[in-house]
């Protein structure tokens, strides 16, 4: 027992610490593609490449006044950061992210909670972290934060009906919640799922693209309109933790679109070197980070009825549409 | 029930560090207030009226279509699982399910309901 619970703690603490470096490093990650992308240096003052930026981030926001306006609503207002960073945080408890090793002659799963309906506690936890957007608009006081947060809830529950049902598919070929069952059938390049649902990974990487606000599907946010949409209002680790909330969230849809679609943490010679599983997860992760960033210095962003009549005239009947098609093919 | 236990833990491991960032950045931070800087942010203007604006009501309808939809994805990700087991009749009926739901968003489609004008 108490075996068991030191393995899942030090377990906790790796988890938290790969996901947070992750976030920070996003943040890097972000700023130099971008910069290349626009012929431009991006961060390279702190330290060697401008590694150490998101340490300096990281301090700088430490360092700030948090300037709480009036009439704000003080309860919601100081919970909604925590509760839009939480859920973020807690997807990856069930993201397995390597297969399993021994280690000093235990065999340890490389996942904090290998639950067999981990596929629905992963979409139940996405859609948590809306709350914290909508008490964040609606506590701050602010029209804009108001009318932010609430374009925000409507375009995530919009593309979040697509966003389940464009996974329906892999589940009747897979016939099962479970992620690391998942990977465990994906063995082999041919069969990723990415394969056979070429359309639901397609439907995948659109819907969480605007599960997460990101651009091209930024409108929460529209600096233009919106100053900053929804975190208008808040200032310091307040702000950060929307930040931060915001990668993770962005970590946590590429890591569980890498076990829906591209096999996890499967791999070539996974087999002689079990580290390498690790490296390969990470490499799958990287790539759907990249082509995040990538979406965002292409693509304009959407007008709202442009977003809203793509969510519910065309990628709504295309995920039922590949839902019914999949579910013949699977029977006959 | 270890699963959920470790996912538990979890949950009070994130509690903690939004805990202990907050703590931390309140040792350190400076607090320096007067009365303008509480102000909303309205662009350097004084606020003008009530913060709680009206919205268009559209927002309402779309989140009652969503919570139909909803509902289906949650029956249908039991059904995807067990589909194996289950075969065309299942599938048969299911397809009915999501007929109706579709003919109900067509209907909405044609009242003029998800249009933005």
């Amino acid at each position: 027992m108490l075996e068991m619970v030191i393995i899942t703690l030090l377990k906790i603490i790796a988890v938290l610490a790969v996901v947070l470096t992750g976030c920070a490093y996003s943040t890097y990650l972000e700023r130099k593609v971008v910069a290349a992308m626009q012929h431009r240096i991006g961060p390279s003052y702190a330290g060697p490449y401008g590694l150490l930026q998101p340490l300096a981030d990281a301090v700088k926001l430490m360092f700030k006044e948090d300037i709480i306006p009036d009439n704000v609503e003080r309860w919601t207002y100081a919970m909604a950061p925590a509760i839009s960073f939480i859920p973020a945080l807690l997807t990856f408890a069930v993201v397995p992210f390597g297969m399993d090793m021994t280690i000093f002659g235990r065999e340890i799963k490389m996942v904090l909670s290998d639950m067999n309906v981990g596929v629905l506690f992963v979409f139940a936890i996405t859609s948590m972290g809306i709350y914290g957007i909508v008490l964040a608009g609606w506590s701050s006081g602010s029209k804009y934060s108001l009318l932010g947060s609430i374009r925000s809830s409507a375009q995530m529950i919009s593309y979040e009906i697509s966003y389940g049902l464009s996974i329906v598919g892999v589940l009747f070929i897979a016939n099962t919640l479970s992620l690391s069952e998942l990977i465990a059938q994906q063995e082999t390049i041919l069969d990723w799922f990415i394969f056979s649902q070429p359309v639901g990974f397609l439907l995948y990487v659109t819907c969480a693209v605007a599960e997460t606000n990101r651009a091209p599907f930024d409108l929460p946010e529209a600096e233009s309109e919106l100053v900053a949409g929804y975190h208008t209002e808040y200032s310091s680790m307040r702000f950060s933790m929307f930040f931060i909330g915001e990668y993770a969230n962005m970590l946590a849809v590429s890591a569980v679109g890498t076990v829906f679609f591209l096999g996890g943490w499967q791999g070539p010679f996974t087999e002689q070197v079990p580290i390498l599983s690790f490296v390969w997860f990470f490499v799958k992760v990287f790539m759907f980070m990249f082509v995040y960033i990538w979406l965002r210095a292409t693509f304009p962003r959407f007008r709202y009825d442009q977003l809203m009549n793509f969510g519910w005239k065309i990628l709504l009947p295309l995920a039922v549409v590949n839902t019914v098609v999949t579910g013949f093919f699977v029977v006959l | 029930m270890t699963e959920y236990l470790a996912v538990l833990i979890f949950i009070f491991a994130g509690v903690g560090i939004v805990l202990v960032t907050f703590l931390i950045s309140r040792l350190l931070r400076p607090d320096h207030d007067y009365p303008e800087k509480s102000l909303n942010y309205e662009c350097a203007e004084e606020p003008v009226g009530t913060s709680w604006v009206r919205f268009n009501n559209r927002f309402y309808i779309f989140a009652l279509i969503f919570v139909v939809f909803d509902v289906e994805a949650v029956f249908l990700f039991p059904w995807a699982v067990a589909f194996g087991q289950l075969g065309l009749y299942a599938l048969v009926e299911m397809v009915l399910f999501i007929a109706i739901l579709m003919f109900g968003l067509f209907y909405a489609w044609k009242k003029g309901v998800l249009k933005w004008a």
